[in-house]
């Protein structure tokens, strides 16, 4: 195995954007990630995988920062961590956007308005420059242009999610986190949200680290898997893990619904190609 | 270090060019749209650009895509020159998602005003309507339930008498203690002034018995039991709870807002009671200091001069102001729909309600007392 949990080494000279050396997560006595690598580099689409109760969302988190890690390094856009006070704490969190399973809008607050408190807390721009970027991001994930003066509330589950995903691109983050993206959509706003997070990521240059369950997702949108196995992290292309010898993997990937998404993917791919 | 945006309008060729160059991101153009308007009158074009030239820029994000747009006169469509593809890739994707800049929503304060006003008046009137509807639902239910005793649950009802009189009982027994040492101290002051300071025992006595001694109770409890049953309710409503109940055939009036209201209908009294007698021992506890009684004397002048209808009248209010405390805090929780935000709103709205028809309702009896003459 390559280095950072890899199954072969596909850096291919990019940047490292995500490093995480020997992290180790605990509640209690109740140890969840043990010496786990993991790296992710610039520009990269990664799905994260794993069965229930692996820790799939608390690894989200404590990369985040939201769970201190008991042990081990974590380094997002070539900085640790771990000693990060004050400013340099701060300055990371522009850097970064998360969309959060259920959203996690401020509900007291218009979906414009949820927008811009990154922009105001951290560029500081006129109240104008802040409305046209945050009607531009609402238009970005496909949110009809009435719904920035919205409350949350007033959103179905659906539209909650790409509003999250607005706020969570508020300021082009060069890393981007999404919990869930399509879990509790139906299949067509699904796949649309692939395409969106998709086309996003290219023409904003984005890093997206996924945890999603939806094996259409993994197939149309990551370029690289990993999935959490005794709480360590094994990442690979997907073709690298269809042959990867682990009962888990294989049932996960050549289960009937794993082979369902996948032969969808090659008649995709087929009727593309004509 | 992030290097300034710049930008400058130019002819190549006959065509009117908008030239940019730096750092074009969030966080480099802050201040650029001020800095424009304060040059507003020397008027930087005669033509709109027809090609924005980004050749010279560094770093790139949609807000300075947005920026340059707006500089070349708002043209969705003017085409960009730029070295990298990734920048033009983002000027392709910014420029199809056409954007109207949105206008400041103009604010009218005197109509928004009027407005409010009205929707409040509006909202009071459903309120009251609800309220009725929902007294007549707990009576048809409590109605159904007489006739088959053994809906009334009586275990739920001791677990929520258990959380609303047991677990009241500290805090109600020592502000009522303290409430009494106060009216005492305040007699003895008042009245020395004619001579009249053995009248304290009446003033203590009337005046936890008939008002204060219930009224503090009922604050009490709107505070901590009333609030909690919306806290409760409203919470199980957010989680679907109460919906998934109905779906089992389960009536929330009866599972979730009955025992709860017989539950405070119960232990109201029994709390009332316990907060005379910590007020009356409050009371005797400050004449022996003040006045030199002794605790003999002093429940002895009660028992001659305080009449046993000035318990009886407070002690009829409690089982009263308990059901409405309950019933309130459970229409209110019942009230919240959808996000955890109603939940703390409406425990507020049931708090202050509660306490309000405690009031009201008070005012009520002292003139129906007046006119029974008790």
């Amino acid at each position: 195995m390559a280095e950072g949990g890899q199954l072969a080494d596909h850096r291919n000279g990019r940047d490292v954007i995500l490093r995480l050396r020997g992290v180790r997560t605990q509640f209690g006595d109740h140890v969840i990630h043990d010496h786990l690598d993991f790296d992710m580099f610039r520009g990269e689409v990664v799905g994260l995988v794993g069965g229930s109760g692996t820790g799939k969302s608390v690894l989200l988190r404590t990369i985040i920062g939201l769970n201190p890690a008991r042990r081990g390094e974590i380094e997002i856009l070539g900085t640790n961590t771990r000693h990060l006070r004050g400013k340099a704490e701060h300055a990371l969190h522009a850097h970064m956007g998360v969309q959060f399973q259920d959203g996690a809008l401020f509900s007291s607050l218009t979906v414009a308005e949820n927008i811009m408190v990154p922009i105001r807390e951290h560029a500081g721009l006129e109240e104008e420059a802040m409305r046209c970027i945050a009607a531009l991001k609402i238009a970005l994930v496909g949110l009809p242009p009435d719904s920035g003066e919205k409350r949350p509330s007033e959103l179905s589950g659906g539209m909650r999610k790409r509003a999250s995903l607005a706020r969570a691109l508020a300021l082009d983050p060069e890393l981007l986190f999404l919990d869930e993206p399509t879990a509790g959509l139906d299949p067509i706003g699904a796949a649309h949200y692939d395409e969106l997070v998709r086309e996003l990521q290219q023409s904003l240059g984005l890093t997206v680290l996924m945890v999603t369950h939806d094996l259409d997702s993994l197939y149309a949108v990551c370029d690289r898997i990993a999935v959490l196995l005794d709480k360590r992290v094994v990442a690979g292309t997907m073709d690298e893990l269809l042959a990867y010898d682990h009962p888990w993997v294989q049932e996960y990937f050549h289960g009937p619904r794993g082979r369902a998404a996948a032969t969808g993917q090659e008649r995709k791919a087929a009727s593309n190609g004509k | 270090m992030v290097s300034t945006p710049i930008f400058k309008y130019v002819e190549q060729g006959g065509t009117p060019v908008l030239q940019a160059s730096g750092n074009w991101t969030v966080f480099s153009i802050r201040g650029l749209r001020r800095r424009r308007r304060l040059n507003r009158d020397r008027p930087p074009v005669r033509q709109e650009p027809r090609l924005i030239d980004i050749t010279g820029v560094e770093r790139l994000d949609t807000a300075g895509v947005l920026e340059l747009l707006q500089l070349a006169g708002g043209g969705r469509d003017t085409p960009v020159r730029a070295r990298e593809q990734g920048q033009a890739d983002l000027f392709r994707v910014v420029q199809s998602h056409n954007v109207q800049t949105p206008s400041e929503p103009h604010v009218n304060w005197i109509s928004n005003w009027l407005a409010e006003v009205g929707h409040s008046l509006v909202d009071i009137y459903l309120q009251i309507i609800a309220l009725c509807d929902f007294f007549g639902e707990i009576l048809v239910v409590t109605a159904g339930a007489l006739a088959q005793p053994k809906r009334f649950r009586p275990s739920a009802i001791v677990r929520q008498m258990y959380e609303v009189w047991i677990a009241a009982l500290a805090i109600v027994g020592v502000l009522c203690f303290l409430i009494g040492v106060v009216i005492a101290y305040q007699g003895v002051q008042q009245l020395r002034q004619f001579g009249a300071e053995t009248f304290t025992v009446e003033a203590v006595g009337v005046g936890i018995f008939r008002e204060l001694g219930v009224l503090l109770t009922a604050i009490i409890v709107a505070g901590r039991s009333g609030s909690a049953f919306t806290a409760q309710i409203g919470t199980m409503q957010v989680n679907q709870e109460v919906d998934a109940m109905r779906t089992i055939g389960l009536n929330p009036i009866e599972w979730l807002v009955l025992p709860r209201i017989l539950a405070l209908l119960l232990s109201m009294p029994l709390l009332v009671f316990w907060g005379n007698m910590a007020g009356l021992l409050g009371g005797a506890v400050a004449c022996t200091i003040y006045l030199d009684f002794t605790f003999v004397q002093f429940f002895a002048r009660l028992r001659d001069t305080v009449g046993i209808w000035n318990f009886y009248t407070g002690m009829i209010k409690a089982p009263v102001f308990g059901m409405i405390i309950a019933a309130i805090g459970c229409f209110e929780g019942l009230q919240v729909r959808g996000s955890a935000e109603s939940v703390g709103q409406l425990t507020t709205r049931s708090v202050v309600e509660s306490i309000f028809c405690v009031i009201v309702l008070d005012a009520v009896f002292s003139i129906i007392f007046l006119l029974a003459g008790v």
